[in-house]
């Protein structure tokens, strides 16, 4: 983890995420957000609380209910040299809007050589009760789409800079926030300015035995079991992958390197998750160096559930991964 | 009214500078079809054929820092934006030298330095797109008007619609104008929409709207400059219906045997060049001999683009990789 000289109050993850958007917003006046209920009521989760007090409402704008819209009007305003911050009120309605990321955000550059530098945050993820169309993990549908850049963040710490580094990012950004982090992950920022680069995964614990690769909340789970592991003399490596895309795959691949095992976590459905991807690439480049087969840890494919117990049953534990780790040192 | 009577109110180089327009767009497309035609093109060809007016009209009445969003018959917006013809028809022949680099093809081109956003074939798609351009224009409080369309079958997208709201709430400095040509591919209108006319469709948001001749340059050109003029002013966004006829198929591999030929020749009677030529004669800023020397100077700007077209370097394979992300924005 980071270490800071100075350092605030613990700041939680969702206030982390509030004042990165602030001072982004204070530093440079092209940057605005844009979304449904961002102004009046501050977003569905506070995030723009007082914002539209503070930079008024052609800064802070409330929208119709258009996700397509209002993700093809951010894209407009970026090429002519806005940094529009659109927020997807839960990253499910993303789905409304799919088409004008992949196909005029992604390739809008690459076609005709109009960058959009946008930012588009989507609240993702479940343990939240939130059922079919409020928990889901819709990253892989993004992952698969060249152009984009992918983010997201599971600490205080790695919410701001990041959220900062893709304001500045010249380039479309989804950058997902888990919900489930929000008030209940707080740690001390420092005082003074910083970003989190866009592509680099942290080791957020050194360990020698098997490397186990996530992101999200999946990196808390991660941390969880390698406390209960070590007390057996199983020593994991959590790596967190904090950039989707482009995929860090020095830092993977060093990893596994060192471990020779590797398993793969991710609250995304298990196929054709971003856990398939870096399984892949693990086959292609650390073949040699594997002493155990790649385990994948994901939920099932199924949409996210509402009831407790299905819920429960569909996201991975703490458990899975100790069971597997167990398994995957013994091989 | 009698035409030239408001034509009248367009000056005579104003009206001088379309025609050349007009017969450059056609020359140009003509060639672009011959071109198809002799195997020379991958790819699809979409003409703006009997459709030119409504590009040529509006393109030429808007200002130098407007940005246009075009239809994908629109070549006469290309043209008068600047794109040389060797340039359009390099991106015909998939060429480094065309504004795509041979990443895409045909009208899929676009270039910000020129305002002019790069086509997508997901109909409608850049209307949200421009509408957020004029959103910028108006946070800026810039004089800036953005001027976006699409067919009659676009309008039928979601994104039509959440554009032409959007804008409309927020009152941003937007034209929006739809290329009504009657088919979308082999779809007539009456298979598209209930209503008769397409610009009724601006009725559900509030929206000033009116029908123009699509094939009167002149009338184009006054209404567009009329929907700019509010826009300008802080009126908001206005809603164009040209009114026009598709004359080649969807694309060129398309004989459009599903359109009746006596429409076509009903059509073809109200062509939109030879509209133009009656509209100079009678205003006595043109004769047959200067419309002929207006052809041929046409010609030879396309030969000319033929010529650096086919002697541009195709891409090299590699080049493929490059320009997925952006290492820098522009500022615009």
């Amino acid at each position: 983890m980071t270490t800071m000289a100075q350092a605030t109050e613990d700041v939680s993850y969702l206030e982390a995420i509030s004042q990165a958007l602030d001072e982004e917003m204070a530093r440079d006046e092209r940057v605005f957000v844009m979304g449904e209920d961002v102004g009046t009521y501050g977003g569905a989760f506070k995030i723009t609380e007082g914002f539209l007090q503070k930079y008024g409402e052609w800064r802070v704008l409330d929208t119709p209910l258009s996700e397509s819209g209002i993700v093809g009007a951010a894209i407009g305003a970026a090429m002519m040299g806005l940094r529009p911050v659109v927020e997807m009120q839960f990253a499910d309605f993303i789905s409304c809007a799919f088409d004008q990321i992949t196909e005029v955000a992604a390739k809008n550059h690459y076609r005709w050589g109009a960058a959009v530098p946008m930012v588009i945050r989507a609240p993702f993820g479940g343990g939240v009760h939130g059922g079919p169309f409020h928990s889901e993990c819709p990253e892989g549908w993004f992952f698969h789409s060249p152009g984009l850049k992918l983010v997201a963040p599971s600490t205080p710490y790695d919410a701001k800079g990041l959220l900062k580094a893709a304001i500045r990012d010249p380039n479309p950004v989804i950058y997902f926030e888990h919900k489930f982090l929000y008030r209940r992950i707080k740690s001390a920022l420092p005082t003074e300015d910083f970003v989190v680069p866009i592509g680099k995964a942290d080791i957020k614990r050194a360990g020698n035995n098997i490397s186990v690769i996530t992101y999200g909340a999946m990196v808390h789970l991660a941390l969880e079991a390698a406390q209960t592991l070590a007390q057996e003399g199983i020593d994991l490596e959590v790596v967190d992958l904090r950039t989707l895309m482009p995929l860090d795959k020095e830092t993977i691949f060093a990893s596994v390197r060192k471990t020779s095992k590797a398993i793969l976590l991710h609250e995304d459905n298990k196929t054709g998750g971003i856990g398939a991807e870096v399984a892949a690439l693990l086959a292609e480049d650390c073949f040699d160096c594997l002493d155990g087969p790649i385990v994948r840890i994901a939920p099932p494919d199924t949409p996210v559930p509402f009831s407790t117990p299905l819920e429960e049953f569909f996201l991975p534990k703490p458990s899975d991964i100790i069971a597997a780790a167990r398994k995957l040192a013994a091989y | 009214m009698d035409v030239s009577v408001i034509a009248k109110e367009i000056k005579r180089d104003d009206l001088l500078h379309m025609y050349y327009y007009l017969k450059l767009t056609r020359a140009l497309e003509d060639r672009i079809t011959a071109l198809y035609r002799q195997g020379r093109i991958v790819g699809g060809v979409y003409t703006s054929h009997g459709m030119e007016a409504i590009a040529v009209g509006y393109a030429s009445a808007l200002e130098r820092d407007d940005i246009i969003a075009p239809f994908h018959r629109d070549m006469g917006a290309f043209l008068i934006r600047g794109f040389t013809t060797g340039e359009i028809l390099a991106q015909y022949l998939g060429k480094r030298t065309g504004p795509t680099k041979g990443k895409d093809g045909n009208v899929h081109m676009g270039d910000l330095k020129r305002g002019v956003f790069g086509f997508v074939s997901h109909l409608a798609d850049n209307m949200p797109v421009a509408a957020g351009a004029a959103l910028a224009f108006k946070i800026r409080e810039e004089p800036r008007v953005v001027f976006a369309g699409t067919g009659d079958g676009g309008t039928s997208r979601g994104d039509f619609h959440e554009a032409m709201n959007f804008a409309a709430v927020r009152k941003l400095p937007v034209v929006f104008f739809c290329n009504n040509n009657q088919y979308a591919y082999s779809t007539p209108l009456r298979l598209q929409m209930a209503i008769p006319n397409v610009v009724d469709r601006a009725k559900a948001y509030a929206m000033p709207g009116e029908i123009v001749d699509g094939n009167d340059v002149a009338a184009v050109h006054l209404a567009a400059k009329r929907a700019i003029a509010g826009a300008r002013a802080g009126v908001g966004p206005t809603f164009l219906e040209f009114k026009t006829m598709r004359m080649h198929g969807h694309s060129e591999h398309d004989p459009a045997t599903y359109v009746p030929r006596e429409v076509l020749e009903e059509w073809k009677k109200k062509d939109p060049i030879v509209k133009a030529e009656r509209l100079l004669k009678e205003l006595g800023y043109g004769d047959n001999a200067s419309f002929q020397e207006v052809t041929a100077r046409a010609k030879s700007e396309v030969e000319a683009g033929v010529e650096f077209a086919e002697q541009s370097p195709l891409p090299e394979g590699p080049e493929v990789l490059e320009g997925v992300f952006a290492d820098k924005a522009d500022s615009h």
